[in-house]
């Protein structure tokens, strides 16, 4: 397939599809994190990158045979690998009996949480995902490391005029949009804050507030977007997010405790195992948010600064 | 029976048309979308191992015994958003990659590559003998 | 009162898989863009609706309800709302629809690409 819009759009069907499966293997929170992020955002951010780069793939492509030929190989010696591995939904496989019985029954008592999804992620395992809090984090700032423009003031009015002028244009789409972004802004809090009880949590909250911040920047114009979110405010929350994540495993530590023991965060265990989901949920969240939103304005930016480009380019080329 | 492995062989075959994307495909966005897909393929090997017969999804209530194991979903649910971290970067990296040589093929990027290369051998040969 | 909520509901299901298999089958069969893209948005406005107000009869609590009707809602606003979007798209890309076959068949099917 040739034309790079068809790719990416399939890709997003892909990923929806495949939330759809991850609902049919029980994977609830994996389903709402690969629905709102490999449907949502990742094929957005393709979608602006293929509007700089143009949509077509050039016709040339050599040697697929040898391609071919490494493929088959590799795919071959795997699925005589996958002849050790134990059956599709037995209950007695290795992997089922290892460490998940105790999160299935102990957890209850020890973190008080119905979601174990939710008190594996942010209390058992809270280390591994402060890694990769911090590689999200990492990802946003080198994004901007690679994009980010100077901004040049002088400009801006110019693009608000012409905002302004095809506002006729998007009336229905921005009404819309108006009326839709404060529910999805509170759809987002209350998986943020549900993702103890249902499906959720800092993840997909951060995603999908992204997603409402994300839908406004499209619809009204960078320039609007810009005036109303801050963009040092939003690199400061970002920062704050990964900071308030550590810093509650320092308190519990300072405490006496292991590195993100949150028994000692209270009195009581299982209110300090509240606590702390709830505080390092939000530094997830704030992260993840900010860093999507980041990373969608550089993209933008970018583009922006590539079209402004192009038509002093042209105005120069016809005035010559 | 052997068929019970079809879930393995399903992510295989997703595996390697990913793999035969990365490789085939000179377009550099469509290295990223064969990278997608196989990163999709990794997730569907975990979760599809956590399955359980019978088992319900991993939160507790009140009447069920038999859950999925919650310790693949964890893992996968932090993997997915790291992954479209990693994915924007390495979209990034197009972009740069598009304003530096002003085309995102591999194969006009090493052309250009060579050319830059053969430019400066010459001027230093040029040196050398002057 | 068990038994019409029963029938009711069930009636509003087959409805709505009607439209949904239709609209399924318009989408292959229409020859153009927009009437195909009605044949969608007769599936994603008219058939899940249907859907959801079937399953409406048959939930068994008010907080279910609730959600159904907040997610009939959230279709009915969106539904259109694309299919607005895509057809306004559509235009301004210079596709014009396809009105009569006679005469245009050549104007289209190099405007279609």
């Amino acid at each position: 397939m040739k034309d790079l819009f068809a790719v990416v759009m399939l890709l997003g069907i892909y990923s929806l599809l495949s939330a759809s499966f991850f609902v049919a293997m029980d994977a609830v929170d994996v389903a709402f994190t690969e629905a709102a992020v490999g449907a949502g955002i990742s094929t957005l951010l393709m979608l602006v990158v293929i509007t700089i780069t143009g949509r077509s793939e050039k016709t040339t492509r050599h040697k697929p045979l040898l391609a071919l030929l490494v493929v088959v190989f590799t795919g071959s010696m795997l699925i005589y690998g996958t002849f050790d591995m134990p059956y599709f939904g037995i209950a007695d496989a290795p992997i089922h009996s290892h460490v998940a019985p105790r999160y299935i029954q102990e957890s209850m008592k020890e973190v008080g949480i119905p979601n174990i999804v939710t008190s594996v992620l942010a209390s058992y395992r809270a280390f591994d995902t402060f890694g990769e809090v911090v590689v999200i984090f990492t990802a946003g700032i080198g994004v901007m490391a690679l994009l980010s423009v100077g901004r040049r003031p002088e400009e801006n009015e110019k693009t608000t005029a012409i905002d302004d002028s095809m506002h006729e244009q998007y009336l229905v789409i921005r009404i819309v949009t108006k009326m839709l972004i404060p529910f999805i802004l509170l759809y987002a809090l209350y998986v943020q804050f549900h993702g103890d009880f249902g499906p959720g949590g800092g993840f997909q909250a951060g995603v999908i507030f992204a997603a409402a911040i994300i839908l406004y920047t499209m619809l009204f114009g960078l320039t609007t977007a810009r005036k109303v979110i801050n963009q040092s405010f939003i690199q400061f929350i970002a920062a704050a997010g990964v900071l308030l994540y550590g810093c509650v495993g320092i308190v519990s530590m300072l405490n006496g405790a292991n590195f993100f023991d949150y028994n000692a965060l209270a009195s009581d265990p299982v209110a300090g195992q509240h606590l702390g989901i709830l505080l390092i949920e939000w530094g997830v969240g704030c992260t993840v948010a900010s860093v999507m939103i980041m990373i969608f304005f550089n993209f933008a930016e970018r583009r922006e600064m590539q079209q402004n480009n192009e038509k002093i380019n042209n105005i120069e080329g016809d005035s010559l | 029976m052997i068929i019970g492995l079809y879930n393995d062989w399903v992510v295989v075959v997703l595996m390697m048309i990913g793999l035969y994307i990365v490789i085939a495909h000179g377009n550099l966005i469509k290295k990223i979308v064969g990278l997608a897909i196989f990163q999709t393929s990794v997730f569907i090997l975990y979760i599809s191992m956590a399955k359980v017969e019978g088992g319900s999804a991993p939160i507790l209530a009140e009447g069920i015994k038999q859950f999925s194991n919650p310790l693949p979903h964890v893992l996968i649910l932090t993997a997915i958003v790291v992954g479209v971290a990693t994915t924007a970067l390495g979209l990034a990296l197009v972009i740069r990659i598009n304003e530096a040589y002003g085309s995102i093929e591999e194969e006009d990027i090493q052309h250009l590559d060579n050319q830059t290369q053969d430019e400066t051998e010459l001027q230093a040969t040029e040196g050398e003998q002057s | 009162m068990d038994m019409i909520l029963n029938i009711s509901g069930a009636l509003c299901l087959l409805v709505g898989s009607f439209l949904c298999i239709s609209g399924g089958v318009g989408l292959l069969r229409f020859p153009d863009f927009y009437t195909r893209m009605h044949a969608v948005g007769v599936t994603d406005t008219l058939g899940a609706g249907m859907i959801l107000i079937g399953l409406m009869f048959y939930s068994p609590d008010f907080l279910i309800f609730s959600k159904l009707v907040i997610i009939l809602l959230l279709t009915l606003l969106i539904g259109p709302t694309t299919s607005h979007v895509l057809a306004k798209a559509a235009m301004q890309n210079n596709l014009k629809p396809k009105l009569q076959q006679e005469d245009n068949i050549k104007e289209t099917s190099s405007s279609n690409y």
